[in-house]
């Protein structure tokens, strides 16, 4: 089973990655943050690092991540994301943080 | 007929600005990467349209970018910077030890004689080495498998590894500066690593003021016609060693501060050293807001103010360690850039001085390549 889910990604990673605002990618199995974002990273090697640590899959400190009006940001990497991202209701929002003052 | 380009990093982004053999008029084309920090870019000196640039952010980590057209386009490149064996860990600041952490690429270093090769100092400090022109890299594990590794405490700036050079004579033979563990050697080609800083000392901010590691280089500098003489900028004091580092001398007396964070050497006389003095390491700005380079024609102990064309009052900014470089034309070119966003550049070694841009953002580092 496959779900081909919407990711939006902050300005610069846009850049980075060369796409628009909004990128889909398919994801098998469960849908949660660590298969979103590998799907992410695989289809756009040049995000390896740039939201979590390669090595660690940690979420890097100014990266947030957001569904609908909902902070995911702190949950576990493998929970189940709500099924509106699934059903391509809803967008996996990529935020980089206010930070700097 | 010859020139110039500048290869600018800063706050926020990258700019080339080039220039034809006066140096008077500079055309900048930037910024490239927009809102990313550009710690430093450096072209190979085996091919002058090969340049690569480390992009960074607090944000989105670090990334690599290389251009093959002299910083027109770039594309990104591999930018896994994953220490190798066993992390370690080295003394934070509130004393406790804390494990290696990667957080940015403060250098590049291109391989004086292929284009493919490039060695990159980061924080926390470490070597790394690629040979794929950038695509892959590998750390260089003999320098921080140094046994006084566990020992090396961060500096303001971090535990950065931000000076890297390759001997102009024999490239096995590498020096690498961080901040604060100091000067380290190698003579196999960075495979292993010795401490070469005798004669540095640090009153106040070593419990041994001569000890082997602990010293807060900033920079380090040597002319391509003599690689056993070296000139440093320590967090205090102007060093000179005339034995490939295995000892140093102080050369800084009559400086009007010996604190600073850059030094270089004139492309065609080895005894020409310039510095520009900052106040104090609490004062990042210049002594009496004068922004005035110090050359020395002697090669240390004599030095003069060299302001004509900078601001002599009011003047309030820092000049980073990798922010002054020279070119090779004759005369030799010098040019650093500031935090205020100046690029200033001298096409008569020194003597006069113009903006070549201004208002960037804050400027740190500064590269020149001379053009055929």
């Amino acid at each position: 089973m496959s779900s081909l889910v919407r990711v939006r990604l902050p300005a610069q990673l846009r850049t980075l990655a060369g796409v628009g605002p909004e990128v889909q990618v398919e994801v098998s199995g469960p849908l949660t943050q660590h298969s979103v974002l590998g799907a992410l990273e695989q289809n756009y090697p040049v995000l390896l690092g740039t939201i979590r640590d390669r090595n660690t899959a940690k979420r890097r400190p100014f990266i947030r991540f957001f569904v609908g009006e909902a902070d995911l940001s702190n949950e576990a990497p493998d929970a189940l994301l709500p099924d509106a991202v699934a059903r391509g209701a809803d967008v996996f929002v990529v935020v980089g943080a206010m930070a700097g003052g | 007929m010859s020139g110039v380009r500048l290869l600018v990093g800063t706050r926020k982004g990258a700019f080339v600005l080039t220039s034809d053999g006066s140096r008077r008029s500079w055309q900048v084309e930037g910024p490239h990467f927009a809102g990313w920090e550009i710690y430093h870019l450096k072209g190979s000196p085996a091919d002058q349209q090969r340049i690569y640039a480390s992009q960074s952010s607090g944000w989105f980590g670090q990334l690599l970018q290389r251009s093959d057209d002299g910083g027109k386009t770039w594309a990104s490149v591999g930018h896994d910077f994953s220490y190798q064996g066993e992390v370690g860990a080295h003394p934070w600041y509130d004393g406790t030890m804390r494990p290696w952490e990667f957080t940015r690429i403060w250098h590049l270093e291109p391989s004086l004689d292929d284009p493919g090769t490039v060695y990159a100092g980061a924080q926390d400090a470490a070597l790394f080495r690629s040979s794929d022109s950038g695509q892959t890299w590998e750390e260089m594990v003999g320098l921080r498998g140094h046994p006084t590794a566990p020992a090396w405490q961060p500096g303001a700036g971090g535990l950065c590894l931000h000076t890297i050079i390759i001997g102009p004579d024999d490239p096995s033979r590498m020096f690498v500066a961080i901040s604060a563990a100091g000067v380290f050697r190698s003579v196999d080609a960075g495979e292993t690593w010795r401490p070469a800083n005798h004669g540095l000392s640090s009153e106040g901010v070593l419990p041994d003021p001569d000890a082997d590691v602990g010293h807060c280089v900033h920079r380090i500098a040597l002319h391509r016609s003599r690689p056993d003489v070296l000139f440093m900028q320590k967090h205090w004091d102007v060093m000179r060693s005339d034995d490939a580092g295995n000892s140093w001398q102080d050369v800084g007396e009559g400086l009007p501060s010996d604190f600073g964070f850059c030094i270089d050497v004139h492309a065609h006389e080895p005894d020409t050293v310039y510095v520009v003095p900052i106040t104090s390491d609490a004062l990042h700005y210049p002594p009496e807001g004068k922004l005035r380079v110090y050359r020395s024609r002697t090669g240390g102990h004599e030095w003069e103010p060299l302001t004509n064309g900078l601001p002599q009052q009011n003047c309030y900014v820092n000049v980073y360690r990798d922010a002054m470089a020279v070119d090779s034309l004759d005369p030799c070119g010098v040019y650093f850039g500031t935090t205020g966003g100046q690029v200033y550049a001298s096409a008569d070694a020194g003597d006069n001085w113009a903006a070549a841009v201004r208002d960037l953002p804050a400027v740190l580092s500064v590269e020149a390549q001379t053009l055929p």
